[in-house]
């Protein structure tokens, strides 16, 4: 008793001393391992930081660029030779016919496979063969897209360059995003509506069309104008099918041949005189307008959406 | 008694319907056949997609054997000199692929480090509020239209560099290489930010209670454990980096040039398809041809890289399912 009681304070100063030549060492550890956590953090968001001030350097470039060519004669005007008479109102028109046309095919057909690979398809060999192929497919280069448009649209289906042509192509190129973005819209449909369904005794079609489509609409439209937005800006494919650079009229049926807003811009930039890189610029302000209201038209779908996910 | 007629009918959940039953079997079979019917509809709208990949590689593969009866399948991959709108044409395509190496490497040396830090910081240290801003910023920055980079690239950051590096060409490979890692840097941002918030939390915490700070928790245990997640997201980046076509068409020149010097005007695989679309090429001609062989040979070099990008994130998924 005695012995433990004489010995413990020895043992405690032993422990004390040894403690503290460990945390002169550690505390020094841990203050190195702080200064790395801190530069770490401090060199993440300078990352950050510079990716933010690449977007708004690049805005504020194109907005000083393209402000003072921007005019209403500008947007409702025709291709020119001479810079500052050029407008852009075929491409304008060109792009939202495009646009409208390429909707028109890929929406129905995307939302239908959509459909049939969250709603039927299960987990079957073919449906997985499809699902990596779809995955696969978007994220084959836009190019290659035009390529295809080129050789079956364009050559062996006759459709020659027109607003069908680029339409159909472009809608192969959002395919895999629309039914992507649908099938996550499906997928977030609660199965006991479902159930209730097949509860009351509606077939599998009934219960898709009456009650899990109204409930996705919202989140499938949201989806569809994110991808249509991408399409909007593609450049690449229209060029390969043989989108013209120089038009002077408004496409005014699927037959006539076309240009859109990235091709303009395109044909402006690549050129050596000046004047014209303003107009490309002005060119790119109407482009970001346009996909602007598309992005904000899908935020207030989505808003409208969650409220009445709420209620 | 409604339990009889229930028994002596085939359907014992509507009794109601005894009296309907004739015509009432005739619908149901008139149901059954429509719904196989739209069933088989909606299996072919999701067979195009397969339609679609056989399509490209049948377009592809007719114009490339056109092109190679007519040039040797050697010349065209080890020929060193890209000439084919020339008089005295040739056919070697390696201008063309060191074109698309070099600005594709430039691009992935912005991307690769930036997106991996941006998505370490983003997974691990960010707190709700910072990520609410900072996730649309590099979601508009992954949706701005490709043709306005490549003017950024040309009268904007070339313009720059051309101060720093006085002896820069106009088009070179340096200016649309930054800007290209700069619009990718968002999809490696945010695919390996998916793929480290897949790493399960004990790993951390495990990490944390071994008295690990959170840059070698982050560093050591959650970057490790998310590596093939993040490796599928680096893969995906390059394929994006080959097949980009706008940024390098406008900014990088159209001179195909066996160089890896980035002060060079160069031309890519992408570029060159788009200058020849851009002249009026009738088809059935070798010049015609050409885009095709090209484009197929950018089509087996991003399907081969998207393939194993696809089956590292199935395995990723797999070790923390």
């Amino acid at each position: 008793m005695s012995a433990q009681v004489t010995r413990s304070p020895n043992l405690g100063s032993r422990t004390a001393e040894s403690g503290s030549r460990i945390s002169d060492a550690g505390s020094r550890e841990i203050a190195l391992r702080r200064v790395a956590d801190v530069t770490f953090q401090a060199l993440a968001l300078l990352v950050l930081v510079v990716a933010l001030a690449a977007l708004a350097t690049l805005i504020w470039d194109i907005v000083s660029d393209g402000a003072g060519t921007l005019s209403w004669n500008f947007i409702t005007g025709f291709s020119s030779r001479r810079a500052s008479q050029a407008g852009i109102w075929h491409a304008l028109t060109g792009s939202v016919f495009v646009i409208i046309v390429t909707a028109l095919i890929a929406v129905p057909i995307g939302v239908a496979a959509a459909i049939y690979l969250e709603e039927y398809g299960g987990r079957s060999l073919g449906a997985r063969i499809i699902e990596l192929n779809i995955t696969n497919l978007a994220a084959v280069p836009s190019i290659i897209y035009g390529l295809l448009g080129l050789g079956l649209f364009v050559r062996m289906m006759g459709m020659g360059r027109s607003v069908l042509a680029g339409a159909s192509t472009l809608a192969l190129l959002v395919l895999p995003v629309v039914i992507l973005s649908t099938r996550e819209a499906l997928r977030a449909v609660p199965k006991t509506l479902r159930e209730g369904s097949y509860a009351l005794g509606a077939t599998k079609w009934q219960t898709i069309w009456h009650q899990v489509l109204p409930v996705a609409a919202p989140g499938i439209l949201t989806g569809l104008i994110l991808a249509l937005s991408r399409a909007i800006g593609e450049t690449a494919p229209l060029i390969t099918i043989g989108a013209v650079t120089f038009v002077t009229f408004a496409p005014d049926s699927i037959w006539s041949p076309f240009t859109v807003l990235p091709i303009q811009i395109f044909n402006w930039v690549s050129r050596p005189q000046v004047d014209f890189h303003a107009n490309a610029a002005a060119g790119i302000l109407v482009l970001v307008a346009l996909l602007l209201s598309m992005n904000a038209a899908a935020i207030w779908l989505r808003d409208r959406y969650q409220k009445r996910g709420l209620s | 008694m409604t339990l009889r007629t229930a028994q002596g009918h085939p359907d014992p959940l509507s009794p109601n319907r005894v009296a309907l039953s004739p015509p009432m079997g005739e619908l149901r079979r008139g149901m059954r056949r429509v719904e196989f019917l739209i069933e088989w509809a909606l299996f072919a709208c999701a067979l195009l997609s397969i339609g679609t990949t056989l399509g490209i590689i049948a377009v592809l593969t007719i114009e490339t054997a056109g092109f190679l009866e007519e040039v040797p399948i050697i010349e065209f991959l080890f020929g060193a000199e890209w000439t084919p709108l020339f008089a005295m044409p040739r056919f070697g395509v390696l201008p063309l692929v060191t074109g698309t190496f070099l600005v594709s490497a430039i691009a992935m040396l912005v991307a690769l480090p930036m997106g991996l830090l941006s998505a370490v910081y983003l997974s691990e240290y960010a707190g709700e509020g910072l990520r609410r801003v900072v996730k649309p910023i590099l979601e508009i920055l992954a949706g701005v239209p490709t043709v306005v980079y490549g003017y950024f690239a040309l009268l904007f950051v070339t313009p720059l560099l051309q101060r720093v590096l006085p002896d820069l060409a106009g088009f070179n490979a340096l200016g649309p290489g930054i800007v290209m890692g700069i619009m990718i840097l968002p999809l490696v941002s945010s695919l390996s930010e998916d793929a480290m918030r897949g790493v399960p939390r004990g790993l951390r915490e495990g990490s944390y209670a071994l008295g690990a700070t959170k840059m070698q928790t982050s560093v050591r245990v959650v970057v490790p454990a998310a590596f093939s997640g993040i490796t599928a997201a680096f893969i995906l980046a390059v394929s994006r980096a080959i097949g980009e076509t706008m940024i390098v068409a406008i900014a990088a020149g159209q001179q195909p040039r066996l160089t890896l010097d980035p002060t060079k005007p160069v031309e890519t695989m992408t570029a060159y398809i788009v200058q020849v679309s851009l002249g009026d090429t009738p088809q059935g001609t070798l010049e015609y041809r050409t885009i095709f062989a090209v484009g197929m040979l950018l089509f087996i070099g991003t399907f081969g890289l998207n393939l194993v990008s696809a089956w590292l994130r199935e395995r990723f998924r797999e070790e923390y399912a």
